[in-house]
């Protein structure tokens, strides 16, 4: 019933796991690298499958429906710039102010827009790959925001075409988190249910916190990785846990983490 | 035949670890990912031998973590724990019923995410765990059971269509033949 051979298979995947798990650090994550970049000619089709039915969509538009929508992005366009000049004046006021009080200098956000393409496939974890890699300059760390604009994670490692973001709700993805009340109270944004990924709890706040539901949530800019002010979400519920000693609050987060497709990333 | 099945299970096994990834509807329908990897163990264990588990186990988890947040390694010993024992005892299995493959199919899917959870936690990691992963672990095994009667029959197609038939010879030798006849010496 036991064979030889059957001994060596074992011993065999034994000795690999454990010379896998006592690699150093470095080499493992590039060996990670390495494995996951076979998947590299798989996921340029899966892109170009996802974006056939828009560009079979787009050829198949009437001329008016075009001239339609180009008329409609002028106008869109217009208001844009009538905005951006508007804010840039706004940006000038505040920095004038800034230096007048001896504070530093906001430097604009620079944003660079990525595609996801592909969520982890274990359950128990919630991260995800975006199409953009070192070599457009990615570094671990950086913040990721929702296309509209809402807080949903960070780089966690690059690669040279492609990076892992960790979501909003991991339990490795902690931001100190700042509710948006009369006493500013500051608590760390930690896991969330396996379920649903819409909730994530919001702790060490202070026992004497003032938190009503409604309240918004943003980043508070404390631990050096997200700057301050980025929104993430809303408070749904609060209670006092460890005998009081801290409240815990849950936050409605505002991106929808199970559909995104597109992602900004914030470079400082 | 058997190292056939198994270039072809390898290729399942890398169509389904990338279809994991880029496939959510399970995950939006049911709120859990559905892992093949097991029951993709299970037809390797039944129908090829031992170095197939063995890379099987070896290159699935290998993929299976490179594009997972797990740490590199984790998933080859619980796949290798399920495989190894099935094939040993593989002639003691009822394997061609559906019923078996659907039990072991579930047996499989429950085990492989139990030890993988194990391994990470004796790790020192930290993963998302809470009274939601309880359906999630149902959803896995529901889903890899039920997987697994399919992935024989899609296997067995794919061996009729693709792999070498065993030629079947009929027992009888026109050289044997004893001819009863009133002239025969």
């Amino acid at each position: 019933m036991f064979k030889r051979k059957n001994y060596f298979a074992l011993g065999a995947v034994v000795l690999v796991t454990l010379a896998i798990f006592s690699l150093p650090p470095r080499a493992t994550s590039r060996l990670k690298l390495a494995v996951s970049s076979l998947f590299l000619p798989l996921f340029g089709l899966a892109n170009t499958a996802q974006q056939l039915p828009v560009t079979a969509a787009d050829a198949i538009l009437s001329r008016r429906e075009l001239l339609k929508e180009v008329e409609n992005l002028r106008r869109e366009n217009q208001q844009l710039k009538f905005l951006q000049l508007q804010s840039a004046a706004t940006a000038r006021e505040n920095d004038q102010l800034r230096a007048a009080i001896g504070w530093q200098k906001q430097m604009p956000w620079k944003l660079k827009l990525a595609n996801v393409v592909l969520r982890d496939p274990a359950n128990w974890w919630r991260t995800a790959q975006i199409d953009l890699g070192s070599r457009n300059g990615l570094t671990i760390n950086l913040p990721i925001l929702s296309p509209e604009g809402f807080l949903i994670g960070r780089v966690s490692s690059v690669d040279q075409f492609k990076s892992q973001i960790i979501l909003i709700g991991d339990p490795n993805c902690r931001v100190s988190a700042r509710v948006e009340n009369p006493t500013h109270d500051i608590g760390v944004l930690g896991a969330g249910g396996p379920l649903d990924d819409s909730l994530v709890g919001l702790s060490y706040l202070s026992s004497g916190a003032n938190l009503k539901s409604g309240q918004s949530v943003v980043t508070s800019g404390e631990g050096g990785i997200f700057p301050p002010g980025i929104p993430i979400g809303q408070i749904v519920d609060a209670q006092q846990v460890e005998f009081g000693l801290y409240t815990e609050a849950r936050v409605k987060l505002n991106a929808n983490l199970g559909a995104l497709e597109e992602v900004w990333v914030l470079f400082p | 035949m058997n190292v056939f099945n198994t270039i072809l299970v390898l290729a399942a096994a890398f169509l389904a670890v990338f279809g994991e990834t880029v496939f959510s509807a399970p995950r939006h329908l049911f709120g859990a990912q559905i892992d093949l990897l097991p029951a993709l163990m299970i037809y390797a264990a039944l129908n090829t031998n031992v170095v197939s588990v063995s890379i099987l186990a070896v290159a699935g988890g290998l993929w299976f973590d490179a594009l997972s947040a797990n740490p590199l390694g984790v998933t080859i010993l619980p796949l290798f724990a399920i495989g190894f024992p099935i094939c040993v005892q593989r002639e003691f299995i009822l394997r061609e019923l559906p019923f078996a493959q659907l039990f072991l199919g579930a047996l499989a899917s429950a085990l492989v995410p139990i030890f993988t959870i194990l391994i990470l936690l004796s790790g020192g990691n930290e993963p998302l765990l809470g009274w939601g992963s309880l359906w999630q672990w149902l959803v896995m095994t529901a889903g890899g059971a039920a997987a697994t009667p399919i992935l024989f029959a899609l296997f067995d197609w794919c061996n009729h269509a693709l792999g070498y038939q065993l030629r079947t010879e009929s027992s009888f030798r026109q050289d044997r033949e004893i001819h009863r006849d009133k002239n025969a010496k």
